[in-house]
């Protein structure tokens, strides 16, 4: 490709930016874990030594654990509730003309550009007019809302990437519309599938706008750090707990996101060629 | 009749000629099928979102009295919204604020963006994720971050004081505007790169030849391909950054101070201590109205431009 030598020329600044950029967008992060072996209460240079009783002071509370739970109950219920539901939407957007299309789509992608709180407050003031009482469901229903937009936009490429051909083919061979469904289109998007779960667990794990306006007596991981962040005393602990959060939400999302990398291709470079 | 076809149990019990007819809406129509599966989706979008956000738009027309509610409705609270001073104070900061974020991390973003879509041709999908990883870890935590680097005893003090540049912590670091629009463009700069790249990406590289071949030098090339070519990606990053960034309220109540509030720590406030729903839901639906009407301004005035430039 000699023609396109010129543009294909490495820039060297451009080279630093980027990576000066990625540096700063992780060194504000990485101190977190950074200060969570330092043994000492304060945050503060110089470190004063490695220590892991931060940790190990974590492991011994109740409450932690509690609310450990509660985040992972929420977000393995969110994660499975919104991917089916991205399933059927997904394919209903990418299969189907129907009037009104554009218009349904832009509504149900909203979450994502709205301010959460005012969905919050909204949710927060129904819940309280019809008198039910806030508790994890009441987190679950606006972790959805959260949760369904990114579902459908994982699961959109995968279903655009193959051809509805191969599904008709499967019909017009006998199978009906559900064993189609288990046997030709579940194994064809399940990556984008696998991806969807893990990407909304780690947003409803992480999410704490939402949980801020709709958690009962039982707090979510989030809120249970937010609690502790009045107390100077808590610091180290909170690290501890915030490096062990950051560390989890990594590891999936990274897989989550590395095993759909063909969708993202395939959208990207399908979409004018 | 209707409602027993429509029906799922009672159009299987009833005898085929019925049965038939849901069975060929579903099958015949490609609408109806597209619905069908939409359904359950857009129901559960419809009640969880919609129909809050009418009760909302009530409430607002409501009167707070103690502990309970005066429901005759009246358009008081608005009224109050707009002649006492401070809110509209503090939705003008909140503007200005995400404004100057939403500037920043759009001009900070673009190099890295068109690197990525012009510079880099191995690992492409790994530089991406790269990217948009702390986009995925928890807000909260990404904010609190920054308060362990900008605090009175965090990183950038204890280093500075370590070194022997300062003596005393700059105070300035935390709580104030500064603090909030720094967190802000650092916490949002994964979302705005993805839109940006995707427009670039999609750029006809034979048009960049072509420039070239016509005479253009790098900037000119820049200037009249890349930079138009590549506006609807940077606007849409704009837009989504500064319509989350307005109602923004865990970063400007962990690093903003009294400097740093913005609206809606005051609607948090409305539903939390002051305890005036009815005002706090009058101030979300301004609010919305107002990035509303900002971002159809926004649209249209670049619009405008694209019109004046093509």
């Amino acid at each position: 490709m000699s023609t396109e030598s010129y543009i294909r020329r490495p820039n060297r600044p451009l080279q630093v930016y980027a990576v000066i950029f990625l540096i700063v967008l992780y060194v504000p992060i990485l101190f977190i874990p950074l200060f969570s072996f330092n043994d000492s209460i304060y945050v503060r240079f110089p470190l004063e030594g490695f220590t892991v009783k931060w940790y190990i002071e974590l492991f011994q509370r109740e409450a932690v654990w509690n609310a450990f739970m509660n985040s992972v109950r929420v977000g393995a219920v969110v994660a499975v509730l919104s991917t089916a539901l991205g399933i059927f939407a997904a394919k209903a957007i990418t299969r189907y003309r129907f009037p009104g299309r554009g218009p349904v789509v832009g509504f149900i992608m909203l979450p994502l550009v709205v301010p959460l709180i005012i969905f919050g407050v909204a949710l927060l003031v129904l819940f309280s007019q019809m008198g039910v009482p806030l508790s994890l469901y009441t987190v679950t229903i606006g972790h959805m809302i959260v949760c369904l937009p990114f579902s459908i936009a994982t699961l959109l490429p995968r279903f655009e990437g193959f051809d509805p051909s191969i599904e008709e083919a499967s019909a017009d061979l006998g199978e009906n519309a559900w064993w189609t469904f288990w046997r030709v289109t579940l194994p064809m998007i399940f990556p984008g599938v696998v991806a969807s779960l893990m990407l909304t667990f780690t947003v409803s794990f992480d999410e704490f706008i939402m949980a801020f306006f709709l958690t009962g007596t039982q707090p979510t991981l989030p809120m249970y750090i937010w609690g502790q962040l009045r107390f100077p005393q808590e610091f180290p602990s909170i690290l501890a707990l915030s490096s062990f959060i950051i560390a989890a939400s990594v590891v999936i999302v990274f897989i989550g996101l590395w095993i759909n990398r063909g969708a993202h291709f395939s959208t990207i470079k399908g979409d004018d060629r | 009749m209707s409602d027993q076809a429509l029906s799922p149990p009672a159009a299987s019990a009833s005898p085929p000629p019925r049965a038939t007819w849901f069975g060929r809406l579903i099958y015949r129509s490609e609408a109806a099928r597209g619905f069908a599966l939409l359904s359950p989706t857009l129901i559960f979008m419809l009640v969880a979102l919609l129909v809050p956000f009418m009760i909302l738009l009530v409430m607002s027309l409501w009167t707070a009295v103690g502990f309970d509610f005066d429901t005759t409705l009246t358009v008081n609270n608005y009224v109050q919204a707009t002649e006492r001073p401070i809110y509209g104070a503090l939705l003008q900061r909140s503007l200005w604020i995400s404004g100057i974020a939403t500037v920043a991390t759009v001009i900070v973003c673009y190099p890295m963006a068109y690197y990525v879509a012009f510079h880099v041709h191995r690992n492409k999908m790994l530089w991406l994720v790269f990217m948009t990883m702390p986009f995925w870890t928890s807000y909260l935590l990404r904010i609190f971050a920054w308060k362990v680097v900008l605090g009175y005893e965090g990183v950038i003090n204890s280093a500075l004081i370590n070194v022997g540049l300062i003596d005393q912590p700059l105070e300035f670091l935390l709580y104030s505007k500064e603090a909030v629009i720094i967190t802000l463009a650092h916490a949002w700069a994964a979302f705005a790169i993805l839109p940006m790249y995707v427009s670039l990406e999609k750029i006809d590289k034979s048009l960049l030849e072509a420039a070239t071949d016509l005479g253009d030098g790098p900037v000119m090339r820049f200037l009249r391909i890349t930079l138009p070519l590549s506006l609807p990606g940077v606007i849409s990053a704009s837009l989504l950054i500064f319509i989350p960034t307005t109602g923004d309220y865990i970063t400007p109540a962990l690093l903003g101070g009294p400097d740093g509030a913005m609206i809606g720590n005051l609607i948090q406030k409305m539903f939390g201590p002051i305890n005036n729903w009815p005002m706090g839901a009058t101030l979300s639906i301004i609010l919305m109205l107002v990035i509303a009407f900002i971002c159809v301004a926004f649209i249209l005035m670049t619009m405008f431009v694209r019109r004046r430039i093509s």
